[in-house]
């Protein structure tokens, strides 16, 4: 069983001066971004850009907080100011695949409970932790708008719907 | 799942189950982009009292008359004005913008014009939910192809007019949905609510004139320009013009997306009827929350028989709101202390923490509701968090805390025997001795 992820930012942070380097191709996305808003306004590309830093880090670390600042030419606390905000933004590593089960009204009457007992149980964990082998993480979401196909979960960005035990198996098999 | 009109010819789903109906050519056969057209050649000011005309009221979940909105943005402001799509959908229960977004990308691009032609804005955004990336993509495809014939850029279909839309992505934040909190976002801030006044419409992003409107009343917006708004009002009632979409989930044979004109009668018979009743046929209903978590639950003895009508005045009339039209239905199998349970965790999840009342309230109400369904509730716990509630409501910066006491106070109301089982029934004991009922 894995350690469970610490509850609070400020459990076990790794302080580093170190700023992350990116790619041409992912700078010049990033001011296609900074293109759409105003030039005197870049910190409206912040969200925008921490997913983007997230997609290639796999989380938002130090390093991607400092090219951040650096880049938006703001400072390191506005950064985490805005990171530490937002539910999709992982402040600690996740697993290849993020299975996010959503746990509201409709999905918890129509199965919810079931289905994160299965997947909890088949893979070793409880919500909030990940696998040992960094494969999965499971946490448990609030409301992701598929009501209608209740329960469903959302795998990184995909989304699962009309979950049964069976389904969920064969998601799971199909992930690398 | 469902998605179909009942009770009227499909408007906003005129294009669910059209082969390629997202792309523009498809949009433009079936008479996409003509509204625009049309709109050229009304003076912004026409445009906004044919808005008004249709009493198109925000399909986000206030309800505010759109016309009205529209028509606080100061003409003579030499401020830039912008044009903001709220797609961040996250109101428990409502699943309909998806929808639009997946299948009808165009009819938003093209009310956003027209908004924009009518307010004097040059540029919209679209600020959609984090977790919906793939409709992210999607709609990047769609207006990228409405740039490149022209629909967006400058001098749109040789009006003269310049407007450009981006997508904007948030990043998991149910209280962004909340126009003042989006906006904070929008300009890459925490998601703050912000004092009303000043309104958007006056000082919105970047403090220049904003409107902010739900997906689904700008895909509106291009019918009412095609049909006049006087017409595309009569398809519903006087005060709730139009066709509204409907989300039903929960405990019924065929959950989906159903497009309504507005003033359906009755409840009951869209239930029991067009929703095929309920999903295991030897349960009963129980409860209902007609418009999204954040508005009054009601029993099934405020439905059956009832004739509750869908729209605005209707819903208010039999006890609830219409919300977002995001409908859960509840068979006797739900217990409603849980349930009720279920979304106080979510309000507290979801409360940016900015309000005393709201970021305290709804934490202790969790922090009761654990200790109950753990056995340890007292009779006095019904009017401990009915007094929590009344601390929250009204008490906050914005209506999420209104949103967190909502279920709690109309839960008690209408199912105290859910709750008397687990306050007094399951009371706790101390020491060996009986609570008092």
């Amino acid at each position: 069983m894995a350690a469970a992820v610490p509850t609070s930012y400020t459990d076990k942070v790794i302080v580093s001066d170190e700023v992350a380097a990116f790619s041409p191709e992912i700078v010049g996305e990033m001011r296609m971004h900074v293109s759409k808003y105003p030039p005197e306004r870049s910190r409206s590309a912040l969200i925008p850009l921490l997913m983007l830093v997230q997609r290639e880090r796999g989380w938002i670390d130090n390093p991607g907080v400092n090219f951040l600042a650096k880049f938006l030419d703001l400072e390191v606390t506005d950064v985490w100011e805005t990171a530490t905000f937002y539910s999709m933004f992982n402040l600690h590593p996740v697993g290849r695949h993020h299975i996010q089960i959503c746990k509201t009204l409709s999905c918890k009457i129509m199965g919810e409970p079931e289905i994160t007992e299965h997947i909890c149980s088949k893979l070793g964990i409880h919500p909030g932790e990940t696998t040992d082998d960094g494969k999965f993480t499971v946490s448990l979401v609030e409301c992701l708008g598929s009501c209608g196909t209740a329960p469903m979960m959302q795998i990184g960005f995909d989304y699962h719907e009309d979950l049964t035990t069976d389904k969920v198996n064969r998601i799971l098999a199909e992930c690398e | 799942m469902e998605i179909r009109a009942i009770g009227c010819e499909p408007l906003s789903l005129k294009r669910i189950g059209v082969k390629d109906g997202h792309t523009l050519k498809v949009y433009r056969d079936m008479g996409g982009y003509k509204s625009l057209e049309k709109a050229f050649k009304m003076s912004p000011a026409d445009i906004i009292e044919e808005v008004k005309k249709s009493s198109l009221r925000g399909r986000g979940g206030a309800g505010f008359p759109t016309g009205m909105k529209w028509s606080f943005v100061p003409k003579d402001s030499p401020k830039p004005k912008y044009v903001v799509c709220n797609a961040d959908e996250s109101e428990p229960g409502s699943f309909k913008d998806r929808y639009l977004m997946q299948y009808d990308p165009h009819a938003l691009i093209e009310g956003m014009i027209i908004a924009g032609w009518a307010l004097g804005s040059s540029t919209g955004y679209i600020y959609t939910r984090g977790e919906y990336k793939y409709l992210i993509d999607i709609m990047d495809i769609a207006l990228a192809e409405a740039r490149d014939a022209g629909l967006l850029g400058k001098n749109i279909l040789g009006s003269g007019f310049d407007h450009n839309i981006h997508t904007h992505t948030g990043a998991g934040a149910y209280i962004c949905g909340e126009e003042t909190a989006l906006l904070s976002s929008l300009e890459g801030f925490r998601g703050h609510p912000r004092m009303k006044p000043p309104f958007p419409a006056v000082e919105g992003v970047y403090a220049c004139p904003t409107v902010v409107n739900n997906v689904e009343t700008f895909t509106s917006v291009p019918q009412i320009i095609e049909m006049g708004g006087e017409n595309w009002r009569n398809l519903g009632t006087e005060k709730s013009g139009g066709t509204k979409l409907w989300s039903i989930s929960g405990h019924v044979k065929r959950p989906g997306v159903y497009e309504l004109p507005m003033g359906y009668a009755d409840m009951e018979k869209f239930i029991f009827e067009d929703c095929g009743g309920m999903l295991r046929e030897n349960k009963k209903l129980k409860a209902v929350i007609p418009g999204g978590s954040s508005v009054y639950i009601m029993n099934a003895g405020q439905i059956l028989g009832k004739n509750v009508t869908l729209d605005y005045e209707g819903l208010v009339t039999a006890g609830s709101m219409l919300g977002t039209g995001g409908m859960i239905v509840m068979d006797e199998t739900v217990d409603i202390m849980e349930s009720t349970k279920n979304l106080t965790e979510f309000y507290k999840h979801e409360s940016c923490g900015w309000c005393t009342p709201c970021r305290e309230g709804t934490d202790w109400l969790v922090k009761i509701f654990n200790r109950i369904s753990d056995g340890g509730g007292r009779p006095e716990d019904a009017q401990l968090m009915l007094d929590i509630c009344d601390n929250i409501e009204g008490k906050s910066f914005c209506p999420l805390g209104d949103a967190a006491a909502w279920p709690i106070q109309s839960a008690i109301k209408q199912f105290p025997e859910d709750f008397k089982k687990w306050l007094v029934d399951k009371a706790a004991t101390r020491n060996g001795i009986e609570a008092n009922v």
